[in-house]
């Protein structure tokens, strides 16, 4: 026969699981709870012409053109800089880096810039691009500042992916007399991209959703044109989002509903793209 | 043939040589892309110590970090950034509340109790609720939360701190849950396997022999989750309000120094007075703070991976 000791301290065990267990399943809920929410309060507002017309005073006829024109001007330039230079960064801090002060310093520099604060990026993006560059308020302002914000993020996991490469096949390369660089190019990047590409889409789909910096750079909140150039004045999702959501009306919070619906399902298929990428890699035996 | 070998290996010299010299210059423009991070660290040290010091020419520091009374677009002007940050931190505390001991709990779930079946559907919602962006959390928290708690506290404003903390805390719960779980996970399973001999129940091992052999990963989660609560913007800014005042009730509106510099640069205040020169200082404020956290979790990240790796 158990003691009453020992069936206390099994109870309290069985106890502190389920509460654990409970509290972890939370995350799910909570998840759950908020896409009921927004799905509810902007499905009704979510039709073709939502997705076509500019914004207006008029909640009928408002649209996100403008927004969604200036997220793909905008991630598409930030895509074409922070790649190459994360991807070099990183190949430079794995395959090239000298073991030495300096290395370090960029190092424990990259982790320190990962936690600085987005609106951070958005303040340095404002005095250096806009106003000493001159850039002014327009969408490759809004690039070059995310593309900062990401890097930290894009050389992490580039850093990561190329660490899981195996040394022999450097060495093989090595031994053939390729230069480091050869081999880096030929055998190194190849068997890492599958998870260089995760890494670059989950960074790019945090950009896509930054909000702060933009604000602060003055991406315009009212635009009602399509970016043609890199120089044209923008507006992004989260920023029309963000100036719907700051308005007293129930109406336009429901269209800030619509435009997060929008936005969660650009993000929910970067993310599918980016374990479909992973999960292919590794059923290939890579 | 002497003459042609001489030759060939002399080509293969000036080959080389070629190589070699590509080798050097590609070498430089990676190192001139990892450079670049550092560069972004000079500059945004640079600007805002320069914004900055033209603000403490006008305005004398100690009126800055100690005063009461925050009115810098008001007449009479007031540069007290004290309740600024009073409401940054009314923020952490409560976001705290919450992603500490639910993103520790999920942590001791994940690492101690679930099977590998439970964390494939766990971990992939905790990356999503990573990934929803903040001004999205911002909504909610205004248009969910907010009317949630009205319901319960009938005096609570349209903007308040109760709501924003909430939705904060949801927010870097996954942040904490993973390195939480991270640092679990770390713990050589020797340890647990030492103590089930004993006799111990898993609560005990969790709590008496993982969590303590955890601690210091746990600890730097924690400092992290802070530091990310209080360089917060968008959900703060739509849900916490634009009221900067000391309280301690959560169901006032306040403002935090995040939610300042963006009414700032909404605004229309002239680029180059004082009153504009403010975003500079509370942003300086604002990144030695979040700098000095996470140095201090780096820290203290980097001594718990000696011990076990």
């Amino acid at each position: 026969m158990k003691s009453d000791r020992l069936r206390r301290r099994h109870a309290t065990a069985k106890i502190f699981r389920l509460l654990c267990a409970a509290v972890a399943w939370a995350g799910v809920v909570i998840l759950a709870v908020l896409l009921f929410h927004v799905t509810r309060e902007g499905i009704r507002w979510l039709d073709f012409q939502f997705l076509t017309e500019f914004p207006s005073r008029f909640p009928e006829q408002a649209g996100i053109k403008s927004a969604l024109w200036g997220t793909v001007w905008l991630i598409t330039l930030t895509a074409a800089i922070s790649i190459p230079v994360g991807v070099a960064a990183a190949i430079y801090l794995e395959e090239f880096s000298p073991k030495n002060r300096l290395s370090q310093l960029i190092e424990v520099n990259i982790g320190n810039l990962a936690g600085v604060p987005s609106i951070v990026y958005g303040i340095l993006g404002l005095v250096l691009f806009v106003r000493f560059l001159a850039l002014g308020r327009s969408v490759l302002a809004g690039s070059l500042t995310m593309t900062l914000l990401i890097l930290p993020v894009i050389i992490i996991a580039a850093r990561e992916a190329l660490r899981a490469v195996p040394d022999s096949i450097r060495q093989a390369a090595f031994a053939l007399g390729a230069t480091r660089w050869q081999a880096v190019r030929a055998q190194v990047l190849p068997v890492a991209l599958p998870g260089i590409l995760t890494g670059v889409i989950l960074a790019l789909s945090r950009a896509i959703g930054e909000t702060a910096p933009l604000v602060m750079i003055g991406a315009l909140t009212y635009v009602a044109f399509v970016p043609e150039g890199p120089m044209d004045a923008f507006t992004a999702l989260p920023i029309q989002i963000f100036n719907w959501a700051s308005r007293p009306q129930e109406d336009f919070h429901q269209l800030a509903a619509a435009g997060i619906i929008v936005l969660l399902v650009t993000l929910l298929l970067m993310n599918a793209t980016a374990v479909w990428i992973r999960q292919r890699a590794e059923r290939t035996g890579r | 043939m002497p003459q042609a070998s001489t030759a060939k290996s002399l080509q293969a010299g000036a080959s080389t040589r070629k190589y070699r010299t590509r080798e050097e210059l590609i070498r430089f423009v990676l190192f001139l892309c990892a450079f670049l991070s550092v560069l972004t660290t000079l500059s945004i040290i640079a600007i805002l110590a320069w914004e900055a010091y033209s603000f403490f020419r006008e305005v004398g520091v100690f009126d800055f970090l100690a005063g009461t009374r925050w009115t810098p677009l008001l007449e009479p002007r007031s540069f007290g950034v004290l309740p600024l940050v009073a409401g940054t931190l009314q923020i952490v505390v409560g976001a705290s509340l919450i992603a500490i001991p639910v993103g520790l709990a999920s942590a001791i779930y994940l690492a101690e109790f679930a099977s590998s079946q439970v964390r494939r559907v766990l971990k992939p919602v905790l990356e999503i609720l990573a990934g929803i962006p903040t001004v999205v959390y911002g909504y909610f928290a205004l248009t969910f939360v907010t009317p949630l708690i009205a319901g319960i506290f009938p005096s609570t404003q349209i903007f308040n701190a109760a709501s924003a903390s909430i939705v904060v805390g949801i927010m870097v719960l996954p942040m904490t849950a993973s390195l939480c779980d991270d640092a679990l996970r770390a713990v050589p399973e020797s340890l647990r396997q030492g103590a089930f001999a004993l006799g111990a129940t898993q609560f005990e091992v969790t709590l008496r022999v993982v969590l303590p052999a955890a601690l210091s990963g746990v600890m730097a989660s924690f400092v992290l989750a802070a530091s990310r609560a209080i360089g917060e913007t968008m959900a703060v800014t739509l849900a916490a309000g634009a009221t900067p005042r000391m309280t301690l009730d959560p169901l006032q509106s306040i403002q935090t120094m995040t939610a300042y510099i963006v009414q700032v640069s909404l605004g229309d205040t002239p680029v180059g007075t004082v009153e504009y020169q403010t975003i500079f200082a509370v942003a300086a404020l604002l990144f030695t703070i979040t700098l000095g956290m996470n140095i201090i979790a780096q820290r203290v990240l980097a001594r718990f991976r000696e011990v076990y790796e």
